[in-house]
C-alpha cells in the first residue's frame, strides 16, 4: 500500500513535470525563432535593404525596397476585397440574417476558411491571370483578399453578438430604424472586436507565400499600376532562401526579420486592443 | 451628427467595395502612361545570371524600358508564353515540332549564349576534380550506382580516395531546360536511360531529391554532403562547388570552360538550321565538352503592342552586340560570329 | 458579383407594398440588401472556386478517372500522372506532425490549464498564440538553415544507429526528408492544439476536479482520469483542425521535404506533398494535361481538407452523444 502510494505520488510529480516541460518546449520554440531571426536578420539588415532594388544574380548588395512596397500594395488590395465583404457579411449574419440562409453562409465561410492557400492561388490564376494574360498585383490581392474574408466575417459576427441586447432595444425603442441602430450604436460598440479581427487576418495574409507564386509572381523592378507582376516579401524570402548565394541568404534572413516583426507587431497590437480596451471614437 | 456618422459608416463600406470594383475593372486602362515600359519575361534559370545582368544594364542604358525576367525554369517559360502571360519566354530547350504546333502563334528562337551543364558534387575530403564517364553519370542518375567508392566512379579516378558514402542525387523539381540538356545528353550516351527515362524539361526521375531551379539544385548540393547534381557552370563557379570532368565522344576527359564550350559549338554551329533549333550535346571533337547547349529567347513573331515590339527588337540588337561582351565574364561562351549575323537578319521577322 | 443568387423576395403581397416602401425609405431594406449581397458573395466565391477547380481539371479526370488516385507514376514525359505519391506524402507528413504535436500540445495545455498560475498561463498562451502567427515561409527559412543541418548531423545518424532496425529509419541520410517536413509541420500546428485544448480544459467545471481530489486522487489522476476525458471532444476537435491546416500547408514543407514523388517507408527518404508539387510545378507545367493534373491535385487537396473538417464535426457529434450516454 505504501509502495502504491509512493508510486502514485511519483507518477503525479513525473507527469505533471512532463506537462510543464511540454509548455516550456513550445514557448522556447518561439524564442528560438525570434532569437535566430534577430541574430541572423539583425546582422544582415542595413539601410540599403529598405531603399535599394535587388542586384543581378551573384552580385552582392542591393535590397528589397520594391518587395516591401509590393507587400504593402498587395495588402491594400486584399483589404479592399476582404474587409468590406467580411464586415458586411458579418453584419448580415448578426443582424439581418434568416435561419436557413445564415446557416449556409456560415457553413461556406467555414469551408472557405479551410481552403489551402495554394488552392486559393490556383483559383486566382484561373479567374484573373489567364483571362487577363498578366500576372498581376490584382490577382495576388484577390487571392489574399478572399483568404481574409472568413476570419473577418466570424469576428465581426461574434463582436456584434456580444453587444448587449439592451443597447439595441434602447435605440429601437426611440424609433431609430434598424440600420441606423446597427450603424450608430451596435457597430461602434463592437468596433474594437471588429478591428482586432481585421488586423489579425491582415497579419495572417501578410505572410502568405503560396497564393502569390503564380498570381502576383515577382518583379525585379518597381511595379507601376496594379496590372503588373509585383514583388513581395514572402516570395522574396522563398526565392532567396532556396538559392545557393550567401548574399541572398543574408537578405532572406533580413527579410524574414522584417516580415516577422510586422506580423508580430500587428498581432500584439490586436491582442492588446482587446485586453486593454483602447477605444475607437465614441462607443 | 449621429446621422452623419452613420451615413459615413455605410458610405465607407460602399466606397470600399466600389473602390475594389473600380480597381478591378479599370486598372488595365488606367496604367499610368509616363511610367517606364515594363516587359515581362520568364523562363530558363540556366542563363539567369547573365540575363539578370543584361536586363539591369539595358535598363541603365534605356531607363524607360524595364525587362522583368523571372527565372522559373524553361518549362515555365514555354508554358507562360503559351498562356500569353509573358511577353517573351526563355528556354534552353528548343521547342520541338509538336510544341510549335501547339502554340497558337508563331514563335522565333533567338540563341543568346552558350553554356555548359556540369556535374557538381559535395564530398567531404575530396577536393580533386573527379572524372566522370558517360556510363557512370547515367548509372548514378538511374540509381544503379549508389556509393561514391563504386568502381564505376573510382575506375576513372585512380589515386583519389573516394569515401564509402551514399550518393545523394539532386535533380530539378521544376520544368527545366538544364534538365533537358542533361537528359538529352544521357539519352545520347545511354540506351538504358533513353528507354527508361527519356528527355524533356521534366522527367520521371528514378532517384533523388528535387530542387527548384539551378539555384535550388546548387543550394541543395551545397547543403548536403554526398550530393551530386547538375547545374549550369556559373552556378557551380559562383558557389565554389567542385565540378567534374566528363568523358566526351572522342574519349577525352574534358573540363567545362569557355574553350571547351566554344569547341563544342564550333563543329555543330555550321550545321545549324535556319530556325536555330539544334542540340549540341555529345559534340564531336577532342576538345569539346559534351554537355553544352545554346540557350534561347522565345519571341512571338507577331507583337501587337508597338512600343513593346520596338523595345524587344532593340534589346535583341543590343544583346547580339554589346551584350555579348558580358558573356565570358560569367563563363558563358559567346555566340559564333555567323550565328550572330544570321540572328541579326532574323530580327527582321518580328513584326 | 451582382448576379448573386439573392433570396430576398421581391414580390410582396399587395397589402404590404406600402410598408415595404416605408422600410425602404427608412433604409432597412437597403442595408439588408447590401449586407445580404456581401454574404451571398461569399457563397458565390466558394462556388466559383469549386467550379474552376472542377472544370479546369476535366482532361485528367477523363483520361485517368479513378486510377489518378492510385497511380504511382508522375511522368510529364509520357504524360502519365498518378497522385498516390503526393497523397501519401501529404498524409504521412501530417500524421507525423500529429504524432509529435498532439502529446506536446495536450501536455502543454494541461500544464497551462491545471497547474500554472493564471498570470503565467495567460502570458504563456499569448506567446504560444504568437507562434501560430509566424508565417509559413519563415518556418521554411529556419527549416532549411537550422533544422535540416541538425537532423542531418545529429538526430538522423543517432536514430539510424539506435533504431536503424526499423524500416522508418533506414536508407541514406539527406537531411531534407519526410521527417523534416513532419517536424516543421508539428511546430506549426502545436499552437492550435494548445490554445483550443487549453480553453476546453479550463471550461471543465471545478466540481469535477474537486470531487476527484476529495476521493483521494492525486492531482495527475484527477486531471488524466476526470478532466481530460471530460474535455476530450474539444481536444479531438482541436486535433482535427490542426490536421486540416497541416494538410494544406505549402511553403515550409516544400522547402524541407525534398520534393521527390516516391513512396518509401523510411522517414529519412525525401517525399512530396500535394501542396508542394503544385507550388513547384504550376507555373512550369508544359502541356494542358500536366497543368490540369496539377489543378486536379488542388481539387483533391480541397476535398481532403473538407473531409477532415467534416470528420471533426462528426467526431464532435458522436463523442458528445457517447459522452452523454455514459455520463
Amino acid at each position: 500500500m505504501s509502495f502504491r502510494t509512493r508510486w502514485r505520488k511519483f507518477v503525479n510529480v513525473f507527469m505533471l513535470s512532463l506537462t510543464g516541460l511540454c509548455a516550456l518546449v513550445t514557448v522556447s520554440i518561439l524564442f528560438f525563432i525570434l532569437g535566430y531571426l534577430l541574430w541572423y536578420g539583425g546582422k544582415s539588415l542595413n539601410w540599403a535593404f529598405f531603399t535599394h532594388l535587388p542586384t543581378p544574380v551573384g552580385e552582392t548588395g542591393g535590397g528589397m525596397a520594391n518587395a516591401i512596397v509590393g507587400s504593402g500594395k498587395l495588402l491594400l488590395l486584399a483589404s479592399l476585397v476582404g474587409v468590406p465583404v467580411g464586415i458586411l457579411g458579418g453584419v448580415y449574419l448578426a443582424e439581418f440574417g434568416g435561419q436557413t440562409f445564415s446557416f449556409v453562409v456560415r457553413y461556406t465561410t467555414d469551408l472557405l476558411n479551410g481552403v489551402p492557400s495554394i488552392v486559393m492561388g490556383i483559383f486566382a490564376y484561373t479567374i484573373i491571370v489567364l483571362p487577363m494574360h498578366h500576372f498581376s498585383a490584382l490577382a495576388g490581392g484577390l487571392a489574399l483578399g478572399v483568404m481574409m474574408i472568413p476570419i473577418a466575417v466570424r469576428t465581426t459576427e461574434e463582436s456584434l453578438r456580444s453587444v448587449p441586447g439592451t443597447l439595441r432595444e434602447g435605440a429601437l425603442a426611440l424609433g431609430t430604424s434598424k440600420w441606423k441602430t446597427v450603424a450608430t450604436v451596435v457597430m461602434p460598440a463592437a468596433m474594437r472586436g471588429i478591428v482586432t479581427g481585421v488586423m489579425l487576418t491582415l497579419a495572417r495574409v501578410a505572410g502568405e507565400t503560396a497564393p502569390l507564386l503564380f498570381t502576383a509572381f515577382s518583379n525585379r523592378f518597381w511595379s507601376s499600376g496594379w496590372n503588373q507582376p509585383i514583388a513581395s516579401l514572402p516570395v522574396m524570402i522563398y526565392t532567396y532562401a532556396i538559392a545557393p548565394y550567401d548574399d541572398w541568404h543574408r537578405q532572406a534572413w533580413a527579410a524574414g526579420l522584417v516580415l516577422l516583426a510586422l506580423v508580430l507587431v500587428a498581432n500584439i497590437g490586436a491582442r492588446l486592443l482587446v485586453s486593454r480596451g483602447i477605444s475607437f471614437g465614441k462607443a | 451628427m449621429k446621422l452623419k456618422s452613420s451615413i459615413a459608416t455605410i458610405a465607407l463600406g460602399a466606397a470600399l467595395i466600389a473602390a475594389g470594383v473600380i480597381t478591378l475593372v479599370d486598372s488595365p486602362a488606367a496604367a499610368p502612361a509616363p511610367s517606364p515600359l515594363l516587359i515581362n519575361a520568364a523562363g530558363a534559370t540556366f542563363p539567369y545570371p547573365i540575363y539578370s545582368k543584361w536586363f539591369t544594364e539595358y535598363n541603365r542604358v534605356h531607363p524607360d524600358i524595364q525587362i522583368n525576367y523571372q527565372s522559373i525554369g524553361s518549362g515555365g517559360g514555354i508554358r507562360q508564353l503559351q498562356a500569353g502571360t509573358v511577353d517573351f519566354g526563355a528556354s534552353d530547350m528548343p521547342l520541338n515540332d509538336q510544341m510549335l504546333k501547339d502554340f497558337k502563334f508563331q514563335v522565333l528562337h533567338f540563341p543568346t549564349v552558350l553554356g555548359a551543364v556540369v556535374p557538381t558534387y559535395n564530398i567531404q575530403g575530396v577536393s580533386q576534380e573527379l572524372n566522370f564517364t558517360a556510363e557512370a553519370l547515367a548509372d548514378i542518375f538511374l540509381g544503379k550506382v549508389t556509393k561514391w567508392n563504386d568502381p564505376a566512379i573510382a575506375g576513372a579516378n585512380q589515386g583519389v580516395n573516394l569515401p564509402d558514402q551514399d550518393i545523394v542525387v539532386v535533380h530539378r523539381s521544376d520544368g527545366s531546360g538544364t534538365t533537358f540538356v542533361w537528359t538529352d545528353y544521357l539519352c545520347k550516351v545511354s540506351k538504358d536511360w533513353e528507354t527508361k527515362v527519356g528527355r524533356n524539361t521534366s522527367v520521371n526521375w528514378p532517384v533523388g531529391l528535387g530542387g527548384k531551379g539551378n539555384e535550388g539544385v546548387s543550394g541543395l548540393v551545397k547543403q548536403t554532403p554526398g550530393a551530386i547534381g547538375y547545374v549550369e557552370l556559373i552556378y557551380a563557379m559562383q558557389n565554389q562547388l567542385p565540378y567534374g570532368r566528363v568523358k566526351n565522344s572522342a574519349g577525352a576527359f574534358v573540363k567545362a570552360d569557355l574553350a571547351s564550350t566554344t569547341a563544342a559549338a564550333a563543329g555543330e554551329a555550321k550545321m545549324m538550321p535556319a530556325d536555330f533549333r539544334v542540340s549540341i550535346t555529345n559534340a564531336q571533337g577532342k576538345a569539346a565538352y559534351p554537355i553544352c547547349s545554346f540557350t534561347y529567347l522565345l519571341i512571338p513573331a507577331n507583337i501587337q503592342d508597338a512600343p513593346k515590339k520596338t523595345a524587344i527588337k532593340d534589346f535583341l540588337h543590343w544583346m547580339l552586340t554589346t551584350g555579348q561582351n558580358d558573356a565570358e565574364g560569367l563563363s558563358y561562351a559567346k555566340l559564333p560570329k555567323d550565328v550572330v549575323a544570321r540572328e541579326m537578319k532574323a530580327i527582321g521577322q518580328i513584326n | 458579383m451582382a448576379s448573386a443568387p439573392t433570396t430576398v423576395d421581391h414580390v410582396r403581397p399587395p397589402g404590404r407594398t406600402w410598408e415595404f416602401i416605408k422600410r425602404l425609405r427608412r433604409g432597412d431594406e437597403v442595408a439588408h440588401l447590401i449586407t445580404l449581397l456581401a454574404a451571398a458573395s461569399i457563397i458565390v466565391v466558394t462556388v466559383m472556386l469549386v467550379y474552376q477547380l472542377y472544370t479546369n481539371s476535366t482532361l485528367p479526370r477523363h483520361k485517368f478517372g479513378f486510377s489518378f488516385f492510385l497511380g504511382k507514376t508522375w511522368d510529364p514525359v509520357s504524360g502519365e500522372f498518378g497522385a498516390l505519391p503526393f497523397i501519401f506524402g501529404t498524409v504521412v507528413s501530417s500524421a507525423l506532425a500529429l504524432l509529435v504535436a498532439v502529446p506536446l500540445g495536450v501536455g502543454a495545455a494541461i500544464f497551462l490549464s491545471e497547474l500554472a498560475p493564471p498570470r503565467i498561463s495567460n502570458v504563456t498562451t499569448f506567446v504560444i498564440e504568437l507562434l501560430a502567427a509566424v508565417p509559413s515561409v519563415i518556418y521554411g527559412l529556419l527549416g532549411i538553415f537550422i533544422l535540416v543541418p541538425v537532423l542531418r548531423k545529429g538526430v538522423m545518424p543517432f536514430l539510424k544507429t539506435t533504431l536503424g532496425f526499423l524500416p522508418f529509419f533506414q536508407g541514406p541520410i539527406y537531411g531534407v526528408s519526410m521527417l523534416a517536413g513532419g517536424l516543421v509541420l508539428a511546430v506549426m500546428i502545436v499552437p492550435f492544439i494548445i490554445s483550443v485544448s487549453r480553453e476546453v480544459l479550463m471550461a471543465v467545471p471545478v466540481e469535477q476536479r474537486e470531487a476527484a481530489l476529495a476521493m483521494g486522487a492525486t492531482k495527475w489522476e484527477s486531471t488524466w482520469q476526470v478532466v481530460v476525458p471530460f474535455a476530450r471532444v474539444g481536444i479531438m476537435a482541436s486535433v482535427f483542425l490542426a490536421l486540416a491546416r497541416a494538410l494544406g500547408e505549402t511553403m515550409a514543407v516544400t522547402m524541407v521535404i525534398g520534393n521527390d514523388p516516391r513512396i518509401s517507408a523510411s522517414l529519412f527518404a525525401p517525399g512530396y506533398t500535394i501542396a508542394a508539387v503544385i507550388a513547384n510545378e504550376f507555373t512550369e507545367a508544359t502541356g494542358d494535361l500536366y497543368l490540369e493534373a496539377l489543378i486536379e491535385l488542388g481539387l483533391v487537396l480541397f476535398l481532403l481538407t473538407i473531409l477532415i473538417n467534416g470528420l471533426a464535426r462528426l467526431v464532435i457529434i458522436a463523442t458528445t452523444q457517447k459522452g452523454a450516454a455514459q455520463g
